[in-house]
């Protein structure tokens, strides 16, 4: 596992505790999990992802990713409406690991509350958080 | 140090089963044909089952083959502990294998079986002395059918109240298949955090219980092998809300003859007679976890249920409150007998005796290793301690490479990523009948393994070196899994 300097954490995306991601993308939020996230579990070999159309509340589970040490369930960082998914991660889970906020995205969704965006941390905050 | 336990030798090769025999080879003789001949029904014959063509001896050495690429407790001490299964005396395949037991018919009647029906009716009542419980059933099959069973009993007995609830609350330090079990009977599973010292507090409980919420399951002692302290205090919470409580009996080991679950306030639980009551089971069965449950929760065990007729033993359905049957038949009878044989074996200071010998011996290793191996929580364990790579990392070593690195010393790795709590888990529990001996062995390794870790990492990224298979690449095994036959 790599140092946390070792890490990028861009500047684009907000960060929730649960270690996802959040970037505004237009009327939508692009949503996946970090480069924390992703080193921790180690090597991805299994995303489940929820059925667009599902709307979901903060917190909620939104599907599970699965390591070669563990399976861990992904939260969501604001609630809305899922309107795509990345269903080129069920052949290629790897990506998750290989590019977490670009090619490794999860879902596309249309917030219920843009404004839920400010309740998540920037990326000094989520540093902060990680060295705690 | 003496020598190391783990060496080289000659291995033999064995190649899949399918690669073996010729057309034509058999192991059997069919006696000729003495009624006409009869042709199967079309639709029942195939011809796309890929039989292999051996002969007796290709079978017996495929398999003698296979078996001596395994790892035993017979061959060595391994860390996983009763978690995976302790070492089973011998004593209980003689009293397994007695005729009148191994032989007896499922189907007989009451008055021709007297004596299995004797040992089962015993064995409840041992298993309710154990934990402090009223009465119990054998029936569940496995740890996580106890579970199920423990948590239909809930739902039955809220039911019969004339209540319907729908969420249980979970802590994070349960076992992984608590909240399967709820849900699969309709509850939605509340997590609960553990404290700072790594057990449930009394506040997290009370933040979250209420009068839709069925109970909590709780694992006692904790996936940390950590004693829930509050275990009473908590109980007095979810009953004064009208909830149950569940303990999850797993790890029981660390407390036969010495906890009383009744009186901490515990409702119902389940054992694993695979694990703690040393019953063999490998390659996933036969397992077997009774339920076990207080007073007002005895109407709802699963039926039929053995009772005492006219001083004499037989099998009743008549409990009409009851979650109805769970197995065909009785449950894995032959797990009761090598059970009860442990129990009557050892008799109630020697139960007592191996779970404070389990906890002495975790407890040493914990204390041997700390300095070596970063301590999540650091106070007095149960029969397991958890450690993590945490002080390792600075070396880019992770718990797999030390994990695998083990295999090289000639033991099997410790329970590893598990409990999820704990960022890079190693778990090790030596179970009670490890002498100083072997646990000082089994604590050097670990000690030179950390110590290769600073000086020469490489050692353990590349382990292991000596097993007969070096390091599998798991990602590819998970992600393009290649299975034959």
């Amino acid at each position: 596992m790599k140092d946390i300097s070792e890490l990028q954490f861009p500047e684009t995306v907000r960060y929730a505790a649960d270690h996802e991601w959040a970037r505004p993308d237009g009327d939508s939020v692009v949503i996946g999990i970090t480069d924390y996230a992703q080193d921790q579990l180690g090597d991805i070999v299994y995303v489940e992802l929820p059925k667009i159309g599902e709307t979901l509340a903060p917190g909620e589970v939104f599907g599970t990713v699965e390591s070669v040490k563990a399976v861990s369930e992904l939260f969501m960082p604001i609630g809305g409406e899922v309107i795509a998914i990345n269903s080129a991660l069920m052949d290629s889970p790897d990506q998750v690991n290989a590019d977490p906020y670009h090619d490794g995205w999860m879902i596309r969704i249309v917030p219920a509350q843009i404004s839920d965006m400010d309740l998540l941390m920037d990326q000094a905050a989520y540093i902060t958080m990680l060295k705690g | 140090m003496s020598d190391k336990l783990g060496t080289t030798g000659l291995i033999l090769n064995e190649p899949l089963v399918w690669e073996r025999g010729k057309p034509g080879r058999t192991g059997f003789s069919m006696p000729s044909e003495d009624v006409p001949f009869s042709p199967l029904a079309e639709e029942l014959v195939r011809n796309d089952l890929d039989w292999p063509d051996l002969s007796e001896v290709d079978v017996v050495r495929h398999y003698t083959r296979l078996s001596t690429w395994n790892v035993s407790v017979d061959a060595g001490m391994y860390p996983l502990g009763s978690c995976t299964m302790k070492y089973n005396p011998k004593t209980n395949e003689r009293q397994a294998g007695l005729v009148g037991l191994s032989d007896a018919h499922p189907l007989l009647p009451a008055p021709l079986c007297q004596g299995a029906l004797k040992l089962m009716a015993n064995l409840e009542a041992d298993l309710a002395e154990i934990t402090g419980m009223n009465a119990v059933s054998l029936q569940p099959a496995a740890g996580a059918h106890g579970e199920l069973a423990g948590m239909l009993i809930i739902h039955a007995c809220l039911e019969h109240r004339g209540e319907r609830r729908s969420k249980i609350i979970i802590p994070d330090t349960a076992h992984g298949t608590n909240p399967a079990s709820a849900a699969l009977c309709g509850y939605r599973p509340v997590p609960v955090k553990s404290g700072p010292n790594g057990i449930l507090s009394p506040d997290a409980v009370k933040a979250v219980m209420d009068r839709d919420t069925a109970g909590i399951m709780i694992t006692n002692p904790n996936t940390l092998g950590l004693f829930e302290e509050n275990i009473r205090e908590i109980s007095e919470i979810v009953h004064f809300m009208g909830g149950l409580v569940y303990a999850d009996g797993a790890n029981f080991n660390a407390v036969m003859g010495v906890v009383n679950m009744g009186c901490a306030g515990v409702d119902v639980m389940h054992l694993n007679l695979h694990k703690t009551f040393s019953t063999p089971h490998g390659g996933g069965g036969p397992g077997s976890g009774p339920v076990c449950v207080q007073k007002h929760l005895e109407p709802f065990l699963p039926v039929p249920r053995i009772v005492m007729q006219n001083g004499a033993y037989g099998l009743s359905r008549d409990f009409p409150l009851s979650i109805g049957r769970l197995v065909t038949f009785y449950g894995h009878f032959s797990v009761m007998v090598r059970a009860f044989s442990y129990i009557r074996s050892l008799g109630p200071e020697g139960l007592a005796r191996a779970s404070q010998l389990a906890v002495l011996n975790a407890n040493y290793i914990r204390e041997r290793l700390k300095a070596f191996y970063h301590l999540a929580y650091d106070r007095p364990c149960m029969h397991e301690c958890v450690f993590s790579d945490k002080k390792q990392q600075a070396h880019k070593i992770s718990t797999l490479d030390i994990a695998k690195r083990l295999m090289d010393y000639g033991y099997h790795p410790p329970t590893i990523y598990f409990p999820l709590v704990v960022p890079g888990a190693l778990m090790i529990e030596p179970t009670e009948t490890e002498s100083r001996d072997e646990i000082d062995q089994f604590v050097d390794a670990l000690i030179a393994i950390a110590k290769e870790a600073e000086e020469n990492p490489d050692l353990l990224h590349d382990a292991p070196k000596t097993p007969k298979m070096r390091r599998l690449n798991e990602v590819e095994a998970a992600r393009k899994p290649c299975l034959a036959g």
